[in-house]
This record gives structure tokens, sequence and C-alpha cells, in this order.
């Protein structure tokens, strides 16, 4: 759901962000006594929900150091010996922190290009379909994906290519040909990732696309009938031209959550099956089992730090870009 | 549109014709893993062994939801942990997300860009999964608990940014003569803005309900009794088990030998996905809403 609001932010600015309201708030201590007293009512309708940052977001963050200490259980994390950048030096020496970097990099690029570009194309195609019933049915359809949980997803995987039972070792079997070991393939596992990922994501981007080619002006289409422009046209100089900043911003956008990876997808495809590792070890999925199956705390914790830095880099440098080329989208 | 036409170039016959085709294959595409579900689920427990998941099985078993609706006490303990968790986590939600949208879009708190960015920030930069992990079971003893899987989801920066946006839609002449006519913040908020924030609320409820039903991320990493696993969790114990005897019901006796293995993990999937299923003809347009709700500048 996070990823998907990644659309909000760029097409309704949640705020225009005043660093100097940051600087003026320090400067004007006394004030701000003053004004809870004032707003007091207030304050305390807005305090649920800054605890909640407070805990589950601002506490945790002190917590990133977990990644430059040799962690112990019992000593804490702020008890335990620091070591400096050892975890990062073991991470790039072992080729570990390469490969998973190229895995979510690669993922995200083709995600971010291939989905997108079918968005757009099926948004241009629903534009076209004429028959109101059917648009509505299709529409409903193809985002019905967009609501169930990746668990079903991976239920779908099992069902679709298990050794044993799966539908498609059944059509080999039933047309005399041999069973397929999906599981043990990890090069086929790339498309597979991908295809369900476009099947669980083209009705939400599609949406947002339709939006704004049903926001075209409708006189500029009649206007454009009228002087004589074939649909072919109409879709090549008016609504593709219409949706590049779109498409750009949200390309743009979508670089800087690109070390981010989908883990939910990824975990419940994959799972704990290691042969498939080498071409589906996502940086996520890498640091959940350093949690989980290794314990190995400081050596995940380095490799999500490292995820979180980079991705805080990534969005300013974008946003920087951004606001070079349309001012107006900038996120701050 | 097209209404009146009057006539068409043949590319654009063209073109709705391939349009119409290529959204078909799409929409059948998208389909296609729903209904070998749901057919798998129905089907009998050799056929499967012998043949494996079809499309059009032969011979329809009603046996693995028999099995599961009349035998598995694990199944309705998951339900009823998503249920909780779900009504508990999207009415908490929804009830501190508003008051802050309502605060947030105040223009005489004077905090709020402040306040705004406290919140932004948390989506550029997180201490990530591990020092998370240690603050929940360390400090905040959430192991275990039914609440480590709604206070870590029930609020969102970007709901309440949307929330937020929704209230611009109402105008600042309706507080100031409320103000005037002496009614407190907490009373504007509540007697004022939350009938008119209806439609809003719902959009959004919606979505964070989904969240819940869907959860299965922090019950993996916190739930240790099988009894306080979320539907969606206890769903992929099911499918990644072998041995489903125990997960489908602690303590009574099941002969395992005779248990339609196959089909009963589709089965659980069906019931678990089944009320989104159902419910989606009826809420999907606030989802849609609230999909193209940003593309109306605020």
């Amino acid at each position: 759901m996070m990823e998907t609001f990644l659309y909000h932010s760029i097409r309704s600015l949640p705020f225009k962000l005043e660093v100097g309201s940051l600087a003026r708030l320090v400067h004007t201590g006394g004030n701000i006594v003053r004004e809870i007293i004032k707003n007091k009512v207030l304050f305390l309708m807005l305090l649920p929900v800054i605890l909640y940052f407070v805990i589950f977001h601002y506490a945790v963050m002190p917590g990133a150091y977990v990644a430059f200490v040799d962690y112990n259980l019992n000593k804490g994390i702020f008890g335990s010996h620091f070591i400096g950048l050892k975890n990062f030096e073991f991470l790039v020496q072992n080729g570990d922190l390469w490969n998973i970097t190229k895995n979510t990099l690669l993922y995200n690029l083709v995600f971010l290009a291939l989905g997108n570009i079918i968005q757009i194309v099926f948004a241009i195609m629903l534009s076209e379909i004429s028959g109101k019933w059917f648009k509505k049915v299709s529409q409903s359809v193809i985002l019905l994906p967009n609501f169930i949980s990746m668990v079903i997803v991976g239920v779908f995987a099992y069902n679709i290519f298990n050794f044993n039972s799966g539908f498609i070792n059944t059509l080999l079997v039933s047309t005399g040909l041999d069973r397929y070991e999906f599981y043990s393939d990890p090069g086929i596992w790339k498309y597979i990732i991908v295809a369900f990922k476009i099947w669980a994501s083209t009705g939400y981007g599609m949406i947002v696309y339709l939006a704004t080619i049903t926001g075209i002006n409708h006189d500029l289409y009649e206007a454009a009938y009228m002087d004589g422009a074939t649909t072919w046209q109409r879709i090549r100089y008016m609504t593709l031209p219409i949706l590049k900043p779109t498409f750009i911003l949200l390309l743009l956008f979508g670089m800087g959550g690109i070390l981010k990876g989908s883990f939910d997808l990824f975990y419940n495809l994959i799972g704990t099956n290691s042969v498939l590792y080498p071409q589906t070890d996502i940086i996520d999925t890498y640091v959940f089992r350093s949690l989980v199956g290794q314990f190995n705390f400081s050596m995940g914790a380095a490799v999500g730090f490292y995820q979180s830095l980079f991705g805080l880099i990534l969005v300013l440098v974008v946003n920087f870009i951004v606001r070079k080329v349309e001012p107006d989208s900038a996120l701050f | 549109m097209e209404k009146n036409t009057i006539k068409q170039d043949s590319g654009s016959i063209l073109i709705k014709g391939i349009s119409y085709f290529c959204v078909t294959i799409f929409a059948l595409f998208c389909l296609f893993p729903f209904a070998l579900m749901i057919s798998s689920s129905f089907m009998n427990e050799q056929e499967i062994v012998r043949e494996g998941y079809k499309l059009l099985p032969k011979e329809i078993s009603f046996k693995a939801y028999d099995l599961l609706l009349n035998n598995s006490t694990q199944l309705v303990n998951a339900y009823q942990v998503t249920i909780f968790i779900t009504v508990v986590g999207t009415v908490l939600g929804l009830f501190m997300m508003s008051m802050a949208g309502f605060v947030l879009n105040r223009k005489d708190f004077k905090y709020r860009n402040f306040f705004s960015f406290l919140i932004y920030f948390t989506t550029l930069f997180s201490g990530g999964l591990i020092p998370t992990y240690i603050l929940m079971v360390k400090h905040l003893h959430l192991k275990d608990s039914l609440f480590a899987m709604i206070l870590p989801a029930v609020v969102g920066a970007w709901s309440i940014f949307l929330m937020r946006n929704f209230m611009k839609a109402i105008p600042d002449s309706l507080y100031e003569s409320a103000t005037i006519d002496g009614a407190g913040d907490f009373r504007i908020y509540w007697r004022i803005f939350i009938p008119l924030a209806v439609p809003s609320l719902a959009t959004i409820g919606l979505f964070s309900a989904l969240g819940f039903w869907n959860e299965w991320y922090n019950g993996m990493l916190y739930i240790d009794t099988p009894a306080k696993y979320p539907l969606q969790y206890f769903l992929q114990r099911m499918v990644s088990q072998t041995n489903l005897g125990a997960l489908i019901n602690s303590g009574a006796v099941i002969n395992t030998a005779d248990l339609p293995t196959q089909s009963i993990k589709m089965a659980t999937a069906v019931l678990a996905t089944g009320p989104i299923i159902l419910l989606y003809p009826f809420v999907q347009r606030y989802f849609v809403t609230g999909l193209t709700i940003g593309a109306v500048k605020g």
C-alpha cells in the first residue's frame, strides 16, 4: 500500500515544506508554550498520531547504530562492542552486498519501465473503448489483483507451478511431455516474478493514467476530430504528449524508491527456497533472513542502513532534478 | 464521446478492435489464477494426485470445505484474529488520522508545516527492520501480542495527507462561523467535520481495512502462538507445510492419510480471499475515488 501512495505524493502535493519553519520553532521556544496553551485541544488531537510516529519511527532511527556494532542480545544495541564499518566491509568482500543491490535495482527498473508502459497502453486502449458495460467490467477485473494479499499470490504460484500437481505440469503431462521442476530453476523465476508484479499492479496505474486521459478537455478532442484527425493521430499527437509529464514524473519518483524491494512479493513466491536465491534475492529478503534465519542482527542492520541511507540520497537527488524540470511537482 | 460519430476511418475501427481484444485477454489473464484456485479447491484429491490441478475438473468434491468448516478450530481462530485486528485497527486508525488531518488542515494552527514534515520524513528514511524488531520485542514487549499486528500499521503518512487533502474541500467559513457560535475545536471536528467527511473516511477506512485483512508480515515476525495467527499467515503456513493435520486442528484427531492436502490448501485460500471478492463490487468505487483523488491538485 505504501508504494501505491507514491502517486498521491506526486499528483497532490501534501504540503510545501518550509525548512524555515523548523528553525523558527527552535528560535521561538517561548512562543510554542504560549501556542500550546492557546490551542491545547488541537495539540491533543494531533498527539496520538505524533506519538505513533515518535514511537514506531523516530525511536527506531537511533537503533540503526546496531549496524556499527557486534550485536549482543544481552548488552543491547548501545552496550554492544563498536566495530565501525566492519560489517559493511564483510558484506562488500563476500559479494553479498553487490549481488542483492544489483538484483534489487534490476528488478525495480524492469517493474518501473515495463509496468508504466503497460499501464499507459491499457489506459489508452480502455479510453478508446466505447462500450460502457465492457469498460466498467474489464476495469474492475483488471483492478481486482490489486486488492489481494501477496500470500494469495504465493498460493497462485504454487497452484500453477508446483512439481506434482501444478497447472502447467498438468498440461505438460496430459500432452505427453515431462514435468518441469520450476522450483529448482532460478532463471525462470525472474520472469514469473515480473509477470506477477505486472499482474498485480497494472490496474492501479492504469486507472491513474486513465483519470489523466479522461481529464483532457473534451473540446480538444472534438476540435481534433473536426480537423479530420484519425484515432491514431489523436493518440500519437494528443494523448501521449499529455501523459508524458506524468510518465516522466512517475519514473523519476520510482527511481527514488529503486532500492526498496517488494518484500511481500518476493518472499511469498520464493520463500526459503535457497536454490532460487542467486537470481531472486533482494535487499529486503536478505535483511529479513539475517533476522529470522541466521540471527545475525548487525549484518542485516548494516544492509538495512545502507538501503535507507542511499534511498534517502536518491530521493533527494530525484527531487532536485524534478525541481529543476518542473518546480510545481517537486516534493519539497 | 463517440455517440454522434458521423464516420469512422478504418484505422480507428482497427484500434478499437485491437483494444477490445487486448483488454479482454488481459482481463482473462487477471482472472485466471482466481478461477484456477476456485476450481482446484473443489477437486477430488485423487484426481489432483493423479493428474494435477485443473481448470475443469472431472469430478466435484466438497470434502476440503467440509473438513475446514466443520473441523478446523484453527481456521476459526485465524478468522477471529483477522476480524479483530481489522476492526480495531481501522477504527483506531481512522480516529487518529482524521483528527490529525483536521488539525493539519487548520490554517490557524501555526506548526502544521513542522508536524507535516515530521510525518513526511518517516517515508524518506527509516531505521530499518532490525532496529524495529528489537524495539518491538525488547522495549515495547509486543512479541506474541495481537497489538503487534495493529499498532505498527495503524497510521500511514500518506493516508494522513490524503485525509488532509479531502478536508481542504470543506469551506473555512464553516469553521469560522462555528467558532463564533462558541463551539470548541473538538466539537467542531466531531459535529461538523466528521459528518461532512464520511465519503473520505469510507475511502481511507477501506484502504486501511484491506491492509489489515491482508496482514501477514507482522504476524510472521511477532506471533508465536498458532491460535493468534492472522488468516493470511495461517494460509501461508498451510501452503508451505506438508503436515497439515496439526495446523488445521490442534488437539483433535484427524486421520492425516485421509486428508485432502492439495485441495484443502486452495479451499483455505478461497475462504481467506472470499470476503474481499464478495465485497469488491460494492466498495470498488470508494477505492477508485481514493486512487484518483490525488489527480486533483490540492
